[in-house]
């Protein structure tokens, strides 16, 4: 039984598809990297996995479990149970992340005492061991910081704490650096792969830096426009990207051996609600892109595990398929 | 915080300034003085007016009538009402208390009623409800107090008979003035009715007073909450699972009171001018029947001194508001 599976998992606001029948599956102490450009769907699709997708927002999927539990079927006071206890989630901007009005100990041990309760010295305690753990000094003095009071850096590291609290199953961590310090991010990236090696947590890393996603991530899922375009291992999909979209993804890396800018690797971006185009959703910005591209949308391709979703696969060449 | 208070303390001398200057030249150049005014259609003879006027110091020229209400003033010394030749002071502190209880009743509805209306509209957003507040405060708002006091007024008090037209009490009940509260003094008195009928008295012309407060809570919760439900740190704390009710209570509204105490503390300045034409419809005995009656009789020295008197209150609550923003928001307590 997997960790979390989904299946055709599709979040619409009103006739706008942001996440659009993905599916993946996620085991017991796995990292997943989920990669794409801004807008392309990773935030939403994680947030219905959380339970927090607002009206008008609508979530559907064939299946989505945790665990064996149908997320779906279930209550949402059962469901609010697994929310910040088994599934657990942090942001992007640590800063606005945490409540201004608020100190880091209450809101630390707020997160405890719903889920678990305990006397009011033992929740103290445990606030002080999390803010041990996650690496951040006197931690006594740090339970009655304001959050203003912290670095970006450091608000992270609170965020994390507060994340594992509850000792989650599944942590999915939405572009955890992306607002931090360069110098900070690694050390960031680093506490939330130990935390997850030594919790064995399940780890959905949503990120931009593909070098990253490649060097801690199992298995890598790429997102474009709403829609899954390439899954399979991690190293593997880096190596040899079946799809132009990775492809280009990849090239647009600094050490990418072309060193072409972004832009010029794939000129334009990621279809709004308004700009959809009609057949394979890439096709407008796709150099490789044929007269059926344009008209028919592409099945996914290959084994399970394997999967690229596009007419003309690159070959290991990178080279698009006849 | 200190520097803060000193920084704003400052500020209060030029501002009093102004007001004496101010009310001083307004009151004055409404036509009609005093003395014409006592004496009526029945008129006064030249000399006759001239004699009084010596009398009540009239006969100097403005500048120096200015100078000798400052130096009062700076003595702490409002001087004494025209008519009645009571020290302001002692009228004010005898009437002042009424008006409080209106204010502070009418302050309770506007908080009780503005507070969760806003806090509902912002919750159920684009929805019949969030529609209805806004409409119906935007009316409030909009309300002329006066004629709003008649309507209320005309429904409850004359047609349907369930609230007096006016006064503070019945007046069959002779309640004596220990504190100046009608509700504790009638309560204390111990007669049987009483406090219902100070009770009864109050409904109304609270209502009329925290309408505008009211709309304007209202409002500025509404938004202030859904600001705020849009922040980050709302989807961390649900993120944790805890209940909505906790989220909304605990996580948003403590961030969005911030900018609606503000605005609750701003409209001590809109109740006390509120009361005025509030205290004249309903014959409520406190300092805004006072005021208008003291400019109608041109009772310079009541009409200068209770403006300042009410000019103080509004500038010391303001400051205790700003007090109280940094109370709430961390950010402010240790920055300054
Ligand atoms: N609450 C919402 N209402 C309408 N559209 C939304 C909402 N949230 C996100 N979207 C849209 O969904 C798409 C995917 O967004 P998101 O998942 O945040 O992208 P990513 O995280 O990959 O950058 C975007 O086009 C975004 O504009
Ligand atoms: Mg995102």
């Amino acid at each position: 039984m997997s960790l979390l599976q989904l299946e055709n998992l599709s979040v619409t606001f009103g006739n706008f598809r942001a996440v659009d029948n993905i599916s993946y599956k996620l085991e017991e102490g796995e990292v997943l990297g989920i990669v794409g450009e801004s807008g392309s769907g990773k935030s939403v699709s994680s947030l219905s996995v959380m339970g927090l997708i607002d009206f008008p927002g609508k979530v559907g999927a064939n299946q989505l479990t945790f665990a064996g539990q149908d997320l779906q079927a279930m209550p949402e006071k059962q469901r609010r149970k697994l929310t910040g206890s088994d599934i657990a989630m942090i942001f992007q901007d640590p800063m606005t992340s945490l409540n201004p009005c608020f100190s880091v100990g209450y809101q630390i041990i707020e997160a405890l005492k719903t889920h678990q309760g305990g006397s009011k010295k033992a929740l103290k305690q445990r606030a002080i061991e999390l803010l041990t753990q996650v690496g951040i000094p006197a931690p006594e003095s740090r339970l009655n910081n304001y959050p203003h009071q912290l670095s970006g850096g450091m608000s992270q590291r609170v965020m994390i704490a507060m994340a594992i609290a509850c000792n989650p199953r599944l942590l999915i961590a939405d572009e955890p650096t992306t607002a931090l310090d360069v110098t900070i991010q690694a050390q960031i990236i680093d506490l939330l792969i130990e935390l997850q090696r030594k919790k064995k947590m399940g780890l959905v890393l949503i990120t931009h830096d593909l070098a990253l996603v490649a060097e801690v991530a199992h298995r890598v899922i790429v997102m474009y426009a709403g829609q899954i375009v390439e899954s399979g291992p991690a190293a593997e999909v880096f190596r040899t990207p079946k799809h132009p979209y990775t492809q280009a993804l990849l090239a647009s890396l600094p050490e990418s051996s072309s060193g072409k800018a972004r832009l010029e690797a794939l000129p334009g971006v990621v279809p709004g609600q308004y700009d959809r185009p009609q057949g394979c959703l890439l096709s407008p910005r796709c150099p490789y892109a044929q007269e059926q591209c344009h008209k028919v949308e592409p099945d996914n391709q290959g084994p399970l595990d394997r999967q690229v979703k596009c007419h003309t696969p690159l070959d290991s060449e990178g080279r698009p398929a006849a | 915080m200190f520097q803060f208070i000193f920084r704003r303390l400052s500020l209060v001398i030029p501002t009093f300034i102004g007001i004496t200057l101010l009310t001083f030249t307004l009151i004055h150049m409404i036509p009609g003085d005093p003395i014409e005014v006592m004496a009526g259609e029945r008129g006064v003879s030249p000399e006759r007016h001239a004699e009084l006027s010596a009398q009540l110091g009239l006969d100097k020229p403005l500048y120096e009538q200015y100078f000798h209400y400052v130096v009062g003033i700076a003595q702490g010394d409002l001087g004494q009402s025209l008519v009645t030749r009571e020290p302001v002071m002692n009228e004010f502190l005898t009437l002042f208390p009424a008006t409080v209880e209106l204010a502070i009743c009418a302050a309770i509805f506007a908080i009780l009623v503005g507070l969760p209306a806003g806090i509902f509209a912002a919750v159920k957003r684009g929805t019949v409800l969030d529609h209805s507040v806004m409409t119906l405060s935007l009316t409030g708002y909009s309300m002329p107090i006066f004629w709003w006091a008649l309507l209320l007024m005309l429904v409850f008090s004359v047609t349907l008979g369930w609230t007096p037209v006016s006064g503070r009490i019945d007046v069959v009940y002779w309640i004596d003035n220990t504190t100046g509260f009608m509700l504790i003094d009638s309560w204390l008195s111990g007669e049987e009715g009483a406090f219902k009928s100070a009770v009864s008295h109050l409904i109304l012309p609270s209502i009329v007073l925290g309408t505008i407060p009211m709309a304007v809570i209202a409002r500025m919760t509404r938004s202030s909450m859904l600001e705020v439900l849009s922040e980050d740190y709302i989807r961390t704390a649900r993120a944790k699972g805890i209940a909505p009710w906790r989220v909304i209570v605990i996580h948003a509204l403590r961030n969005a009171l911030i900018p609606v105490i503000t605005v609750i503390g701003l409209q001590v300045g809109t109740l006390l001018s509120g009361a005025i034409l509030t205290e004249t419809v309903f014959a409520w005995p406190g300092i805004g029947k006072w005021l208008i009656e003291s400019i109608s009789r041109r009772d310079y020295p009541v009409v200068q001194g209770g403006i300042l008197i009410v000019a103080t209150i509004i500038i010391v609550v303001n400051l205790l508001v700003d007090i109280a923003y940094g109370v709430v928001n961390p950010r402010i307590r240790h920055n300054r």
